[in-house]
């Protein structure tokens, strides 16, 4: 695997950047070790005369999955595509350890240390609304809709922060074929997850679960819009949005849905979490526009994670560098429909 | 009779003080500072300045509930760190957040409340530390007092610029501004008894 990177990406990947990887993978590995100690533990408590039998039994049977993941289901098969072409990519660990991801935790650092427990597979997405015929998707009949590409995209954070990140994923388009809306079908709707057994954060009432995101149908058609299931030419870690999440460059990060359970083609604009949880703040579009502010953030410049304490800020596009989606809004009052 | 004591308490105010710039300083040697560094010293300091100014606040509850005094001969040293961490998040954000950029800081501080009430708090610590000194408290006479009562203000503010700055999950500013409601608390409680007494 890393191997493969530093083929594709000689320039951008640094060797010192691996170690904190394996590093941060085997921290994991303990964490799911220690977890499972817990868990003998609490065992060993309720079954006093089978105590050292089901420590050794619930720890062997916790690592087993771990290490056959990790061997036989990571690495993705996919294309290489030119977005993102001269972009400095944000090194893996960043990505993967500085998430907004609420149902694993409100701290950027929780959805990397609380989402081991978390089960990618087996999953479906049900497929609802103005649709010919409700259907159910497996992910792996998803993954043969169309080959998957990799697509280096910026990410945007509302909070003022962005990320370069190497997907790999498929158009949303042609799930959307395959799904096959009717006339009625305006917008599109994504529901994610939210098991408060595997996601602690879903049973604090901080957002209104589950998280619904939304997009306008012109919107989730384009070309740019991405259904991802991986980054790094991995399968998408677990708080990145695994098994699969939405991901739109030109909007802000939190327009991408992660962990999709169902998709819903509907008449009717969704009323997505984040509009619902502070509508003079939040927007529909979300699209990254430099000119329209935040109450709380300055939305003109960002800072790049992994740039360094000294880097300082740099400017803001509109539409965050993608300018081939201002059509899909001519007319539109941006200042009004942020 | 407490000399000894003062002493002991300040050296190990200068021993604690000084561990979290240690920390930072380690850490950042160590590119362990978080994906995004600058916004964690920003915090770091952010919430140092915060401890400190509670815990000068801490000094007079403290009098009122133990009858002790000695320790509000600590009171102008944690203040001056607090000071000292305000400076150290202040110029994190005007240098490493905004690299000297005054147009944008500008526009940051107009646009967004919760910097606004982060930076008038620091702009009304600034005469405090300035007459902290022992000239300026004999100087100053009567009025020292009444200008140095303006840190209530300043930890109202600072409680809200941490409130107002949260994206949602606002425990954190919750259990701060909890430790200020019950010092401001007991200082409201024991003036209440005094006045009843004199009546």
């Amino acid at each position: 695997m890393i191997l493969d990177n530093n083929k594709r990406n000689p320039s951008q990947i640094q060797p010192s950047e691996i170690t904190p990887r394996e590093v941060f993978e085997d921290r994991r590995h303990f964490i799911k070790a220690a977890g499972a100690g817990l868990i003998a533990g609490a065992i060993a408590s309720t079954q006093a005369t089978k105590a050292i039998a089901g420590e050794i039994k619930t720890d062997a049977n916790a690592k087993k999955p771990a290490a056959k993941t990790g061997a036989t289901q990571k690495t993705l098969t996919f294309k290489k595509t030119a977005y993102g072409e001269g972009e400095k990519l944000t090194k893996f660990e960043d990505v993967t350890t500085y998430n907004n991801y609420y149902e694993f935790g409100t701290d950027k650092s929780d959805p990397a240390t609380h989402s081991t427990l978390f089960k990618p597979r087996p999953w479906s997405i049900s497929i609802e609304g103005a649709v010919k015929k409700a259907k159910t998707i497996s992910i792996e009949d998803l993954l043969k809709l169309a080959p998957l590409e990799e697509r280096i995209y910026r990410m945007r954070c509302v909070e003022g922060w962005s990320m370069v990140i190497p997907w790999v994923g498929l158009p949303l388009a042609s799930l959307i074929k395959w799904a096959e809306p009717t006339g009625n079908a305006k917008y599109i709707e994504f529901i994610s997850a939210n098991d408060a057994l595997t996601m602690p954060g879903v049973r604090v009432p901080v957002l209104d679960w589950p998280y619904v995101e939304g997009l306008r149908m012109d919107e989730a058609n384009h070309p740019l819009t991405l259904l991802a299931v991986g980054l790094y030419g991995e399968v998408l870690p677990n708080q990145n949005g695994a098994p699969v999440r939405l991901v739109t460059p030109w909007k802000y990060g939190f327009k991408g849905a992660k962990a999709i359970v169902k998709i819903r083609f509907v008449e009717k604009m969704p009323v997505t979490t984040w509009v619902k949880t502070g509508p003079s703040e939040y927007g529909f579009y979300a699209n990254v526009n430099p000119f329209v502010d935040h109450p709380r953030w300055t939305q003109s410049s960002e800072k790049r994670i992994g740039a360094g304490l000294f880097a300082g800020r740099i400017k803001t596009e509109m539409f965050n560098g993608y300018p081939e989606v201002g059509q899909m809004y001519a007319g539109m009052d941006l200042r009004k429909y942020f | 009779m407490y000399a000894q004591r003062v002493f002991y308490a300040k050296c190990l105010i200068w021993v604690f003080a000084f561990i979290p710039i240690l920390r930072l300083v380690w850490l950042g040697v160590n590119d362990d500072l978080t994906a995004n560094p600058v916004e964690f010293v920003e915090r770091s300091t952010g919430t140092w300045a915060l401890v400190f100014l509670l815990l000068s606040l801490s000094m007079t509850p403290i009098r009122l509930l133990t009858k002790q005094v000695w320790q509000i001969q600590l009171r102008r040293l944690l203040g001056l760190w607090m000071f000292a961490y305000a400076c150290l998040h202040i110029t994190t954000y005007v240098w490493l957040d905004y690299g000297f950029v005054w147009a944008d800081i500008a526009k940051d501080i107009i646009k967004h409340p919760y910097v606004i009430v982060g930076f008038t708090a620091y702009l009304l610590t600034i005469p405090l530390a300035l007459t902290s000194n022992s000239a300026m408290i004999k100087r100053l006479k009567s009025k020292w007092k009444t200008l140095h009562q303006a840190v209530y203000l300043i930890s109202i503010l600072v409680i809200l610029h941490f409130w107002w700055l949260v994206k949602k999950d606002v425990t954190e500013p919750f259990y701060y501004a909890a430790v200020l409601c019950i010092l401001l608390g007991i200082r409201v409680y024991y003036k209440a008894i005094a006045s009843k007494n004199k009546l």
